[in-house]
C-alpha cells in the first residue's frame, strides 16, 4: 500500500457487534471517502489501536517496541457503538481517553436507546458526539471537524517542536532558547516525551519534517 | 420476461415498495439502505438483506429453544437475542419486526413465559411475510436489471 495514497485520507475505526451495524457505518464511511476498519468489540478496537488492556497509562508506547505493523495506519477518530458485550462503547471511550497516546482522538458514541443521562455520561467524559441509530449520511457529516481539529492540534504541537531548533527570526530565536532550556531540563530528568501525542510523535520520529509537514497539509488541503 | 418493459417492472417495484410503507413493515431507513447501493457497490442492499435474514433466523431458533422448558428459561439471554433482533431490524428498516420485538423484550422483562411464547409467534410471522415481501422485491429488481440489460440486434446504418 502506497503511503501517499493512505495518507491522503481521513481513517475511521469502527466498533459494533452486529454484522449489520458493521457493515452499515462502513458502507456510510466509505460514501464519505473515508479509510475504515471496523472490529466487533472493546477489545479488540484496543487492539488495533495498540493499546494493551493491562498498559493503563502508556506514556511510553510500548507497543511502538513490539513491531505492531498497524501502527503504520493512524486512526483519525473512533465510532463505536455502546451497548456492546463486555466492553460497553463507554468503557472504550474510558479507556481511551485514559491513554496518553490515545486521547487526541476523537470519539462518537452510537445507540439505538435515546437516553439523556447516557447522552450527558458520554459526553461528560469526552466523546465528541452521539449518534442516534441508525445512523444517517447526515449524522457523518459532523465527523469531520473534530478530525480537522485534532489534525491542527497535532500541527500546533509539531510546530511547537519544530521551532525548539532555532533558526529564522528572533522571537523564534529566543523562543528556541527558552526551548533549548528546557530541553536540557528534560534530558536530565531523562523522562519520557510530553503526553498527548506520544504515540503519534513516536512515529513521526521515523520521518523527516519535511515529509511531515507534507503529510498534514494534505488532508488540510484536501477540505 | 423479456417482453415486460424496465418501466413496467420499475411501477411493480414502486408499488411493492409503496404498499410494505403503507402497512408499515419498511420505514424510511430501507430508503437510506438503497441509496447507500451504486456502482462502487451495486449488490449492497441484498448484502446486507441476505446476512440480515440468516442472522434472524439463527436468533429465531434460538430464541425458540430457549422458550422450550418454561422453568429452565432464561430470560437474560434471551434478552440479548432480542437486543439484536431489535437493532438488526432497525438499521434495515423492518419496523413491524422490530415493533414485536421491543413487546417481546417487554414480556421477557417480566419474565412472561405465554406472553413470550405469543410473542415469539407473531415475530416469526412477521419476519415470514418481510422475508417473502423482500424476495419479491429482489425478483423484480433482477428482472428489471436483466431487462435494461437486453440489446436489440444493433442496426447498422
Amino acid at each position: 500500500m502506497g503511503m501517499a495514497a493512505a495518507e491522503s485520507r481521513f481513517h475511521v475505526l469502527a466498533v459494533d457487534d452486529n454484522i449489520i451495524d458493521r457493515k452499515l457505518i462502513e458502507r456510510l464511511l466509505k460514501t464519505s471517502s473515508y479509510q475504515v476498519t471496523t472490529v466487533d468489540s472493546g477489545s479488540k478496537a484496543l487492539e488495533f489501536l495498540g493499546l494493551n488492556e493491562d498498559d493503563r497509562n502508556n506514556s511510553v508506547s510500548p507497543s511502538i517496541s513490539t513491531n505492531n505493523h498497524h501502527q503504520e495506519l493512524e486512526v483519525n477518530l473512533i465510532i463505536t457503538d455502546y451497548c456492546m458485550p463486555g466492553m460497553t462503547g463507554y468503557d472504550l471511550l474510558k479507556k481511551i481517553k485514559e491513554s496518553s497516546s490515545l486521547r487526541n482522538i476523537p470519539v462518537v458514541i452510537m445507540s439505538s436507546e435515546n437516553d439523556s443521562s447516557r447522552i450527558s455520561r458520554c459526553l461528560e467524559e469526552g466523546a465528541e458526539e452521539f449518534f442516534l441509530k441508525p445512523v444517517r449520511q447526515s449524522d457523518l457529516s459532523r465527523l469531520k471537524p473534530h478530525m480537522m481539529k485534532a489534525i491542527s492540534k497535532d500541527q500546533k504541537q509539531e510546530k511547537h517542536e519544530e521551532d525548539k531548533d532555532g533558526d529564522e527570526e528572533k522571537e523564534e530565536e529566543i523562543k528556541s532558547q527558552r526551548h533549548q532550556q528546557q530541553q536540557q531540563q528534560h534530558h536530565q530528568q531523562s523522562s519520557p516525551r510530553a503526553s498527548g501525542n506520544s504515540k503519534r510523535k513516536a512515529m513521526e520520529d521515523n520521518l523527516s519534517p519535511e515529509r511531515t509537514r507534507a503529510r498534514y497539509s494534505d488532508i488540510a488541503a484536501m477540505v | 420476461m423479456l417482453g415486460w418493459g424496465v418501466e413496467f417492472l420499475r411501477a411493480e417495484m414502486n408499488r411493492l415498495l409503496s404498499l410494505l410503507f403503507h402497512q408499515g413493515v419498511l420505514d424510511e431507513q430501507f430508503l437510506q439502505l438503497q441509496q447507500l447501493q451504486d456502482e462502487s457497490s451495486p449488490n449492497f442492499v441484498s448484502e446486507v438483506i441476505t446476512i440480515y435474514f440468516h442472522e434472524s433466523e439463527k436468533l429465531l431458533r434460538n430464541l425458540r429453544l430457549l422458550l422450550m422448558d418454561k422453568e429452565l428459561s432464561d430470560y437474560k439471554k434471551m434478552d440479548i437475542h432480542l437486543n439484536q433482533m431489535m437493532g438488526s431490524s432497525s438499521s434495515i428498516g423492518a419496523k413491524r419486526v422490530r415493533n414485536v420485538c421491543v413487546a417481546f423484550r417487554a414480556a421477557s422483562e417480566q419474565n412472561n413465559h405465554a406472553g413470550c411464547l405469543r410473542a415469539l409467534e407473531l415475530l416469526e410471522h412477521e419476519y415470514c411475510y418481510l422475508k417473502n415481501k423482500l424476495h419479491e422485491l429482489f425478483q423484480i429488481e433482477q428482472q428489471r436489471a436483466l431487462a435494461s440489460g437486453v440489446r436489440y440486434p444493433a442496426q447498422h446504418d
